[in-house]
């Protein structure tokens, strides 16, 4: 073996004829084809009724409607957030009642289908029809009735969240698990006990692998609350379908409900994404870029990539 | 300071410790050798009570770990005491374990706060003190993964001092890091010793074990095999066993 330390000669820069890429050139022949004829017939087809989804986009029961599942949305979903952390702590505590009772719980809200729970918090005061405060088997002191208490909104949340909260313990504990044995042992040895480990220690970093799926179970909520029309809660849906009992105009108007939930699915991904990089903290050396310097960079490297398989212009 | 006697410790039907008995004097530094898999590193997280043991006593400064005898039983110690004690033993990983998500000031600052109520600027003080002293004045403000392994595990033993503890337990210090970074730790745990810290170091750092130690302690399969003044057996081990490592080690 021969070691040339030889510095400051540079072969000359390699400059090779790009490989053509003829089969990518078809296929998109072929797909532009397709999407012109799409946007051909959106575009000419009346009974889309493009005029009548532009007259009730800001109307107002609409307006409201998109208020009232944001509101579902976030209320239910942060119900479900807090049970899940308390039922996957639960989950894995040494104490075997309370890890059976949490795997019980979650055994049955993920066991059942959220639209039959719906039906039943809808329907409960036929099966509790008082609800009273009291001691256990002994006097009670309050007395309601279950359909005060219980109100469309209240079962549309206790519905939402329960089943939530079931599905969110398991992404929980898998966050936790998640977390290296070292980290639970170096805090035990400087004497943190259990509950400001989980909280200081722990769940910080179970974040990273608990972050991504929670953006998709706040944008699956928020699909899911349309489910709310069971218990005749005012939402996107119910209005929605309230409009088009009285105009006909179904398929403008789902068109229209369709483009709000896009709409707010859209921002919630994109609030996603600034929270991951959040929790990427001290975990890479360089947090990813941002949308906008990713486009910044596409488009000052984009006269040097001309095409890109991963569509990330070159990065 | 420490005082076991016969500790025995399984996991499951293997038995991993099998009687050891021995007596670590106060600012006595205690270096464990013995091959992978001989029970020097449970035998070192038994202490602080990671581990329970199965059989016999075990002594931190008088009192039982875990257990309170009374009435001629032993009572299982609450999650506080247990935690209490703790914080007199300080511990350094072989994979170093610092909190990813912190700041190196961060990762020897939150013990003390969390675990001993001290004053956030006071302990912010002292950290920064520390820090200095283990030679990362200068990194105070990285993270985890922005600094070598040496580093890390310079922080890990600020930490670690960072409570003030009476003992300092060492789990192979240097056996994750590269050979190059093996000496700027080991010169941390070097004036640590001389100032009178009471050390037990699990390591197989010859050169560290004759240098620092007061005794060396060769444990092989769950027993003490052979014991004494580090230089007198690493030049002239009285047991086949010890002299066949050493042969291997060195």
């Amino acid at each position: 073996m021969t070691i040339d330390s030889v510095e400051g000669h540079r072969p000359e820069e390699i400059r090779a004829v790009p490989l053509r890429h003829p089969g990518r050139w078809a296929a998109t022949a072929v797909l532009l084809v397709l999407a012109a004829m799409l946007v051909h017939d959106i575009v000419t087809n009346p009974r889309f009724g493009w005029g009548v989804v532009g007259n009730y986009f800001f109307a107002t029961p609409v307006v409201d409607g998109v208020e009232k599942t944001l509101e579902l949305t976030f209320v239910a979903m942060a119900i479900g957030v807090v049970l899940g952390v308390l039922f996957a702590v639960m989950r894995l505590s040494p104490n075997p009642i309370l890890s059976g009772a949490a795997w019980l719980y979650i055994w049955f809200f993920r066991g059942t289908p959220v639209y039959v729970q719906l039906l039943f918090w809808y329907v409960i005061a036929v099966l509790q029809p008082t609800i009273s405060i009291g001691i256990p088997f002994g006097p009670e002191f309050v007395h309601m009735s279950a359909n005060t208490i219980v109100t469309p909104f209240v079962a549309a949340l206790l519905g939402l969240g329960l089943n939530e909260g079931a599905y969110y313990a398991e992404i929980v504990r898998a966050g936790i698990l998640s977390v290296d044995h070292g980290q639970f042992e170096a805090a035990q040895s400087l004497g943190m006990r259990r509950a400001p480990l989980m909280r200081r220690i722990v769940l910080p970093q179970a974040m990273r692998v608990i972050v991504p799926p929670t953006g998709n179970e706040t944008i699956s909520m928020l699909k899911t609350t349309s489910l709310a029309v069971v218990v005749t809660y005012p939402e996107l849906l119910y209005q929605t379908e309230n409009i088009a009992a009285r105009t006909f105009e179904t398929i403008p108007l789902y068109i229209m409900a369709s483009f709000w939930y896009l709409l707010m699915t859209t921002v919630l991904t994109m609030g996603q994404y600034y929270v991951e990089r959040y929790y990427a903290r001290g975990t890479s050396y360089a947090l990813p870029p941002t949308p906008i310097q990713r486009i910044r960079r596409n488009l000052t490297t984009l006269r040097r990539v001309p095409f890109s398989p991963t569509g990330l212009g070159g990065l | 300071m420490i005082r076991a006697e016969a500790v025995h410790k399984r996991y499951g039907l293997a038995e991993v410790l099998k009687g050891i008995t021995l007596e670590v004097a106060p600012r006595e530094v205690m270096c464990l050798l013995g091959p992978s898999g001989s029970g020097k590193s449970t035998f070192l997280r038994c202490i602080n009570h990671l581990e329970k043991i199965n059989s016999g006593r075990l002594y931190v400064d008088g009192s039982l770990v875990g257990y309170q005898e009374r009435g001629g039983r032993l009572h299982e110690l609450r999650e506080r005491e247990v935690c209490r004690r703790r914080t007199e033993i300080g511990m350094v990983f072989q994979r170093f374990n610092l909190f990813p998500h912190m700041t190196a000031l961060e990762n020897v600052v939150i013990a003390p706060v969390l675990v001993k109520k001290e004053a956030k600027t006071a302990a912010v003080t002292r950290a920064r003190a520390l820090l200095d002293r283990v030679g990362l004045s200068n990194k105070v403000d990285a993270y985890p993964n922005q600094l070598s392994g040496g580093q890390q595990q310079r922080v890990a033993i600020a930490r670690a001092l960072a409570m003030q503890p009476k003992l300092m337990l060492f789990d192979e210090p240097t056996s994750a890091l590269d050979p190059e970074l093996v000496g700027e730790v080991l010169d941390v745990m070097r004036a640590l010793a001389e100032e009178g810290m009471t050390m037990i170091v699990v390591t197989h750092e010859i050169g560290f074990a004759r240098e620092v130690g007061d005794t060396l302690v060769f444990i092989d399969e769950g027993v003490v095999v052979e014991a004494g003044v580090p230089r007198e057996v690493i030049a002239n081990p009285q047991h086949e066993r010890t002299k066949a490592f050493l042969s291997k080690v060195f």
